[in-house]
């Protein structure tokens, strides 16, 4: 039981700058997986049950939690530099900056080819297709593309994790094939960097630290907001030139390749019953159904992280909607399959699998046990104590997760403002929150 | 560790409400999933018993570091003939519960399937009390 626990940490593309941190517990109040505590003034991250997925990203208000990527100068440590580059960073713009436009002012950064990431994707609906239909274990099969999405799998479902298709994304099949492409050229790896451009934190975990027993031969992953500003600038500075660009652009894809980051994306292509669903609280909502067996007949799961998906990443600069209005405009313009698909079909179907994902579920109480039983039964009582609104005020993100934190001896009863404000002025609290909240509590007392 | 449900007779959309929260408090205590499974798996099925057949009844789950121990006491018309009702297949469900995907007459034989021990005591006109043990290690 829980041996899989403990064996290695997560990699977290998410970091809290404490001396910037307000402590103001809007990050704790988001989390979904409770995984944020405000202690002495500063939000503290529980590490192995943070998923990545940026819900604290989004509602700091002072931009305390950073995401850690690698900087842009490192490219130049490679004579080859390729960069692999969403279909979701080019929709961020305005249609006045054209494609090419922003293809010619990526080369002259210093990259040296420019890649579409979404290439693989043809190639996968196959595979994913083939896989689902052979399945023989519990379905719906889950895709692996949200990197969040797998994470809190692993850490809030652990008995599901068995239903992650073993097969790559599509971002590792696009790096698998550049990187044969130029090994088949004879040119030294070490010589070829392969970056991608992100539009979230969970990706760059992701590739720091993958799943599956599967290695990433990207080499850096470089911030979507970051770029997004240093193409902008140069925009409006030198404006752009396109003629100067670089001819070794592949940007071969196809309507089915345009909108996979998008909701519906992977689930449309897919025979049987697929289902679409985004953002974490509606992932969690249907994980949870899904876990009580209320949900049978479904084939496939398309589960992503983000509202709207990677139109809705973190590092995404535009609105959501814009984005996403601006693929499907580019996907009516595109063929059914890219003209590099043969090709990529040939290279890259011996690196398609992967092994399981493993679980890594949340240790609640405790490793043993008899001391799980005796902090649960503990923390159920305290319950009844607790004023039961979840103000948050104590640090913890709810009087029940103060309750565990109490068991765990991470906190103490005296946490709980509302039970000190009522013993100094009880009318007030009364007035406010009724009677009734503070009675229980003081019978067992 | 306990935690006690009242179930309604009848009460169809309700029903399922006390193995999710099993379910729940297994899960948080760490314990293992195939465990879980059989321990969901079996008291569902007792659960539904108590709705389509009962007029109430109470599910008590007990969860020690050995074993989840439950018993069900139902109010109700009680079972005549126990060993006929735990033939697969045979119910005495109606048109109305079938309809509802009910009472297809696995529910005592998926019951015994999962558990470790399986009591049932029926008094005809009275009531039923079933008792599953399900070993944890």
């Amino acid at each position: 039981m829980n041996s899989d626990i403990h064996i290695k940490p997560f990699h977290h593309a998410l970091c809290i700058r404490q001396e910037v941190c307000i402590g103001c517990s809007r990050c704790m109040r988001v989390c979904p997986t409770e995984a944020l505590r405000v202690i002495n003034g500063k939000a503290t991250l529980h590490p192995e049950w943070c998923v990545d997925c940026g819900e604290c990203f989004n509602v700091c208000p002072v931009k305390a939690i950073v995401v850690e990527d690698d900087d842009i100068s490192q490219i130049f440590s490679y004579k080859h530099r390729i960069l692999l580059v969403p279909s979701i960073f080019f929709a961020q713009f305005e249609e006045k900056l054209t494609l090419d436009a922003i293809k010619g002012i990526l080369y002259e950064m210093g990259f040296t080819e420019l890649c579409t990431v979404e290439q693989g994707a043809d190639l996968l609906v196959d595979e994913i297709n083939k896989y689902v239909g052979e399945f023989d274990g519990e379905k719906p099969v889950i895709s692996s593309f949200c990197p969040a999405v797998v994470r809190l799998i692993q850490v809030r479902f652990p008995s599901m994790t068995d239903r992650i298709i073993r097969l790559i994304p599509p971002l590792e099949i696009t790096a698998q094939y550049y990187r044969s492409e130029y090994e088949k050229n004879g040119v030294p790896l070490e010589d070829v960097g392969i970056f991608y451009v992100t539009p979230c934190a969970a990706k760059i975990a992701a590739i720091k630290a993958p799943v599956g027993g599967y290695n990433s031969p990207i080499n850096g992953v470089i911030n979507m907001s970051e770029l997004y500003n240093k193409v902008f600038l140069a925009y409006k500075q030198k404006g752009t030139n396109e003629n100067e660009y670089c001819n070794l652009i592949h940007s071969s894809l196809s309507s089915t390749g345009v909108r996979w980051a998008t909701t519906g994306g992977e689930s449309s292509n897919i025979h049987g019953r697929s289902l679409a669903i985004d953002s974490m609280p509606n992932v969690i909502d249907f994980l949870e159904r899904l876990e009580n067996e209320e949900i049978q007949g479904v084939d496939f799961l398309e589960l992503r992280a983000c509202d709207m998906s990677c139109c809705g990443g973190i590092l995404v600069q535009d609105n959501r909607f814009l984005v996403k209005e601006r693929i499907d405009k580019r996907a009516e313009e595109l063929p059914a399959r890219h003209a590099l698909d043969e090709s990529f079909r040939q290279v890259c179907s011996g690196y398609i699998p992967m092994e399981r994902v493993e679980p890594k579920a949340m240790v609640k109480y405790h490793a043993d046990l008899t001391i799980a039983l005796e902090r649960m039964e503990e923390a159920r009582k305290l319950r009844k104590i607790l004023p039961d609104i979840d103000c948050g005020a104590c640090g913890a993100p709810s009087c029940e997760a103060l309750a565990d934190d109490i068991v765990c001896h991470r906190a103490t009863l005296e946490h709980c403002v509302l039970m000190h404000a009522h013993e100094v002025d009880p009318d007030m609290m009364e007035k406010i929150w009724g009677k009734e909240r503070f009675i229980k509590k003081q019978v067992k007392k | 560790m306990e935690l006690t449900f009242q179930i309604r007779g009848g009460d169809f959309t309700s029903a399922g409400t006390a193995s999710s929260k099993v379910r729940r408090t297994l899960k948080e205590l760490g314990i293992d999933a195939s465990v879980i499974k059989r321990v969901v798996i079996a008291l569902y099925e007792a659960e539904v018993n108590i709705v389509a057949h009962a007029y109430n009844g109470q599910i008590t789950a007990s969860i020690d570091p050995e074993q989840v121990f439950l018993k069900l006491v139902d109010e109700g018309p009680g079972i005549a003939d126990i060993e006929r009702a735990m033939t697969p297949g045979f119910s005495t469900a109606s048109q109305q519960v079938r309809e509802m995907g009910f009472g297809a007459g696995m529910g005592l034989t998926n019951i015994c399937r999962n558990a470790d021990v399986f009591n049932i005591h029926s008094i005809p006109g009275k009531g039923t009390t079933v008792e599953i043990t399900i070993q944890i290690k």
